[in-house]
């Protein structure tokens, strides 16, 4: 039953993705146009409910799909199984969960 | 030598995995980077000078490619599995919407 | 033809797993000739030792299947010239199975998941029941017509990378009889099978490759079967729920 949680968690993060992967391209052809720079992002993102909501719903969603993917195809190409796979495939998510809030949280808060 | 891989819907199964894998291994250092962008404004920015070197304007350019093959390849799985399709219909479909993709949003980023 | 092309270099494999090697063997080329013709010519003329599987030689009983240059056929209806590459053939046991033997694989994992995929016939009505009407045209009968013509050869199984990858895989072969009895109005207990299929290793270890759907010497598509008990499962998750 677990590989069938996970399969169904994937693919609804993977939908609820789908619009946000659009937004966040739209975003980056906008936002590279003249150069990128650290107070050009901030301008934009600071402060901004939208865009913590926007890019926090992707880290959340992004870090549960990744997660999953990586541990099947850990299990599959490594033969690493059991309660090891689960610790390794829950320590990926917790990192890219950690690393991407942090993210988010500098681009949008004050 | 292992000719019962070489067939479009392995080939689809191949690049949907390794371009997972290559966006999964991307996320740590763009989250990095972004972070940066608060803590190390002026090393942020520094960053960014490089991505003005053709190399690191490919390495933009694949991670589009990356990131529009992943998702229409995953799309196109959601499609196949949940709704009643037929098989090759969806991968034309998805193929070309992918490859569409591909090309607008990398002529976007060139264009700049 | 010369006497070059009159020849068939055949290179067999032989042994039981863990200690396999290669053979090669001469054998006379024929215009019509089957690989299952080739490797009992083989057993027949250069080598009475050389163990492999068949019974009804005309495509019905699904016991002869083998690798023949790396790819899974049942070697009773694959003509050589059809397989053949300059005048070479290479012969194995069934990927992704134990081996009994020389050629012959030992199917008893492929047969387990059959099993554990609730893939025998759960009956709805005793003898003494009036017989239950199947409708021909009915949309549930014809999803379950699409995979009854299966031969348990275990093409599929063998041409599956994810089977290879995945000890617990159930495979195609038995997903599919799994998704041909949900859908026969004669079988009862459907509930069982999505518990079955729902399990580690279950329908959902698939990663729709479909080298199963090109392989199936009866031109079955597995593929599409696993998709439809995906898509079952994943409904009724939220039948469930509610």
């Amino acid at each position: 039953m677990l590989e069938f949680r996970l399969y169904m968690a994937q693919r609804l993060t993977a939908l609820l993705m789908a619009p946000l992967v659009f937004g966040h391209i739209a975003v980056m052809i906008y936002a590279v146009q003249g150069g990128l720079s650290a107070a050009e992002i901030l301008g934009r993102t600071q402060g901004s409910v939208f865009w913590f909501l926007f890019y926090g719903t992707f880290v959340f969603a992004v870090s549960i799909h990744a997660s999953i993917g990586l541990r099947t195809i850990l299990h599959e190409w490594s033969g690493l199984k059991g309660g090891l796979l689960n610790a390794v495939a829950a320590l990926i998510c917790a990192a890219l969960l950690a690393l991407g809030g942090r993210a988010v949280m500098a681009v949008t808060l004050l | 030598m292992r000719p019962e891989r070489t067939h479009p819907l392995w080939l689809a199964y191949m690049l949907h995995r390794w371009s997972g894998i290559g966006l999964a291994l991307f996320l740590p250092v763009h989250f990095w980077m972004l972070a940066l962008a608060i803590t190390d404004a002026a090393q942020f920015d520094a960053f960014i000078a490089i991505t003005d070197l053709v190399i690191v304007k490919l390495a933009e350019f694949g991670l589009v490619f990356l990131l529009a093959v992943h998702m229409f390849g995953g799309l196109r799985l959601m499609a196949l599995e949940w709704l009643p399709w037929s098989a090759p219909q969806k991968t034309l479909a998805a193929g070309a919407v992918g490859i569409a993709f591909f090309i607008s949003g990398t002529f976007f980023l060139q264009a700049v | 033809m010369d006497q070059k092309d009159n020849t068939l270099k055949v290179t067999v494999s032989r042994g039981t797993s863990g200690e396999q090697f290669e053979q090669e063997f001469e054998v006379p080329a024929y215009e019509n000739q089957t690989v299952l013709d080739v490797v009992s010519w083989i057993q027949q003329n250069s080598d009475p030792t050389l163990s492999y599987r068949f019974a009804c030689r005309v495509g019905m009983c699904g016991s002869c299947a083998m690798m023949v240059n790396g790819e899974p056929r049942w070697t009773c209806r694959t003509h050589v010239k059809k397989v053949v590459r300059k005048n070479t053939l290479s012969i194995a046991p069934l990927r992704n199975l134990p081996v009994v033997k020389d050629l012959a694989a030992d199917m008893t994992p492929f047969f387990d998941k059959w099993v554990d995929a609730e893939g025998y016939h759960h009956p709805t009505r005793t003898r003494h029941d009036p017989m239950q009407e199947v409708t021909p045209n009915d949309e549930e009968r014809n999803r379950a017509n699409a995979g009854i013509e299966c031969i348990n050869c275990a093409v599929c199984y063998a041409a599956c990378d994810t089977v290879a990858n995945n000890d617990a895989y159930l495979g195609p072969a038995a997903l599919q009889r799994a998704w041909t009895l949900y859908n026969d109005q004669k079988n009862e207990n459907g509930q069982a099978i999505l518990d079955a299929v729902s399990r580690d290793g279950g329908c959902h270890s698939c990663h729709s490759m479909g080298s199963c759907s090109l392989y199936c010497p009866n031109e079955l598509d597995p593929m599409s079967a696993i998709a439809g008990l995906k898509r079952e499962t994943a409904k009724n998750l939220f039948r469930r729920r509610r």
